[in-house]
């Protein structure tokens, strides 16, 4: 019998492939990484199989910071969507790590009248399900 | 090898229909079709090419069609960029028909996408989605980023953003099928309830259905057709994306399919008489119109202000109404290549823009805060 008590989960699951699993097994150890190319050394992120400036598949992984600063956000007020329609007002951002590169997410922890542009924030781990982990980020502390 | 007007848009036509519950988007394109041939004077016997692209409809959707009307084209082009699809098609097609792979080439779209409550542009199953779908990205979220954005490095202000949906409404005042005619003031805008911000509920477009359908031809079969031919000068094709992440949000697609079109039509920004400018949300403006260099970057804001975006200003865009204020099936590229061809031809009343000889068409597909797609197209009359 499932738990009845295990609350249920409504927002979107990402859809998670064998390209980037490794990054989503990452989170749910509560890391954050990003790749590099080991072919000509540029910094990418999402995930993918192959460095996106010269196509070597040659990758390693670099372990983030979790640090970085908003580079830009919105508060969404309207979503229909199961799960988001609860957590109306929030607020979601475009990151940019101190690594260098931007990466979407949700920023928690915060009112909607104290985020700004270049607002240091640092990742904030979010088991979601027993299979997900989600990298938030809250104002840095 | 330039294409410059060798071919041209001979016939257009748009869909009256702002809500169609009793129609499927075929019927709707078909319906349109017919319109668009009715206005060339030619018959589907003479189509030889197909372009296609829907909101509800898949990456093979065009198959269907050809079955639904009994055509078989000897080009096809299904490509689907989001609502800017239909400015790559008539590229595309202007290629298609100078290299002869066809003659006549109709470009088609029928969507019921208000009345069905179903099927976006996007079809997803793109890798990047995994990375924003649990974190709540609407269209509109992704937009207000880049406003968000403008704000905070030049200024921009929601008052300035405001001033194109009150020009792109009083535009549809002028246009009898436009689905909101009343006018609306600055502060109807700003006082309009926060969607996402900045973008405001009026600073967003509207959810309609319709359609549309354009013919294209060779300059010289378009001699002896019904009306005065808008000659295809440049066309451009751009996609801007995360860029691994890397990328300045602020940069988007029209900065290089507007400088690819310009190079390509031999003509500058001074020759452009009117524009038609992807409008999904004001902000979509105010990007689009630095990106393709009608002015610098961070002058946007005061760019649209003082009216000169309107019929009888400087540099008049969207004399229909837009995506604000007239029609926005998801996906709208096809009513910027209508609008911009009849005004070229004369064709607009009230809302003619005075001697409109070369016009610019620029669309966007996708969002620019995520992902997107951007198509120009340099049309004249002459």
């Amino acid at each position: 019998m499932p738990d009845q008590k295990e609350k249920k989960y409504l927002k979107p699951l990402p859809h998670i492939d064998e390209e980037t699993r490794p990054w989503w097994e990452a989170l749910q150890r509560h890391e954050l990484y990003i790749q590099k190319c080991r072919a000509c050394g540029e910094l990418r992120f999402h995930p993918r199989a192959q460095c996106t400036e010269c196509l070597s598949p040659r990758t390693e992984w670099v372990r983030c910071s979790g640090r970085g600063k908003i580079y830009t956000f919105t508060t969404t007020y309207q979503n229909p969507l199961p799960g988001f329609r609860e957590s109306l007002p929030y607020i979601m951002a475009w990151v940019e790590l101190d690594e260098g590169v931007k990466m979407l997410t949700n920023v928690v922890e915060c009112r909607p009248e104290e985020v700004k542009i270049g607002m240091p924030v640092e990742v904030v781990y979010e088991d979601v399900t027993p299979q997900v982990t989600l990298a938030n980020f809250r104002p840095a502390r | 090898m330039s294409l410059s007007r060798k071919t041209c848009l001979v016939g257009v036509y748009e869909h009256p229909t702002r809500f169609a519950p009793d129609k499927s988007q075929f019927q709707i394109a078909a319906e349109s079709i017919r319109g668009a041939l009715d206005d060339c004077g030619l018959t589907i016997k003479d189509v030889d090419g197909l372009a296609m692209a829907g909101t509800g409809i898949g990456p093979m959707g065009i198959i269907g069609f050809c079955d639904y009307l009994n055509l078989n084209p000897n080009y096809v082009d299904g490509t689907q960029i989001g609502g800017s699809s239909f400015v790559a098609h008539t590229a595309h097609a202007a290629a298609a028909i100078a290299a002869g792979l066809c003659e006549v080439c109709v470009v088609a779209f029928g969507s019921t996408v208000a009345s069905s409550r179903g099927g976006g542009a996007g079809g997803g199953g793109d890798t990047a989605d995994q990375f924003e779908i649990p974190f709540g990205v609407t269209t509109v979220g992704a937009y207000a980023m880049i406003a968000q954005r403008h704000m905070h490095e030049y200024g921009t202000t929601s008052e300035q953003l405001a001033e194109v949906a009150v020009t792109m409404r009083l535009h549809a005042s002028m246009n009898p099928v436009a689905k909101y005619r009343n006018p609306i003031t600055v502060d109807d805008v700003l006082s309009s309830r926060i969607i996402s911000s900045p973008l405001h509920l009026l600073d967003c477009c509207i959810i309609s259905d319709g359609g549309g359908a354009l013919v294209i031809t060779s300059a010289e079969r378009a001699r002896d057709l019904k009306k005065k031919p808008v000659y295809i000068l440049g066309t451009g094709e751009a996609m801007r994306h995360a860029g691994r992440g890397k990328r300045d949000f602020l940069d988007i697609a029209a900065a290089q399919s507007g400088k690819l079109a310009f190079e390509r039509a031999g003509v500058t920004h001074a020759d452009i008489d009117m524009g038609m400018i992807y409008d999904s949300f004001t902000i979509t403006v105010v990007s689009q119109l630095e990106n393709l260099g009608f002015c610098k970057p961070g002058e946007g804001g005061a760019f649209v202000s003082g009216g000169r975006l309107r019929f009888d200003g400087d540099f008049p865009i969207n004399t229909d109404g837009g995506g604000l204020s007239s029609c926005h099936p998801m996906m709208r590229g096809m009513f910027l290549v209508i609008e911009a061809t009849r005004q070229l031809r004369g064709e607009c009343g009230p809302r003619q823009v005075r001697d409109c000889k070369i016009a610019l068409v620029h669309g966007t597909g996708g969002a620019l805060g995520t992902r997107h797609s951007g198509a120009t197209l340099i049309l004249s009359n002459q």
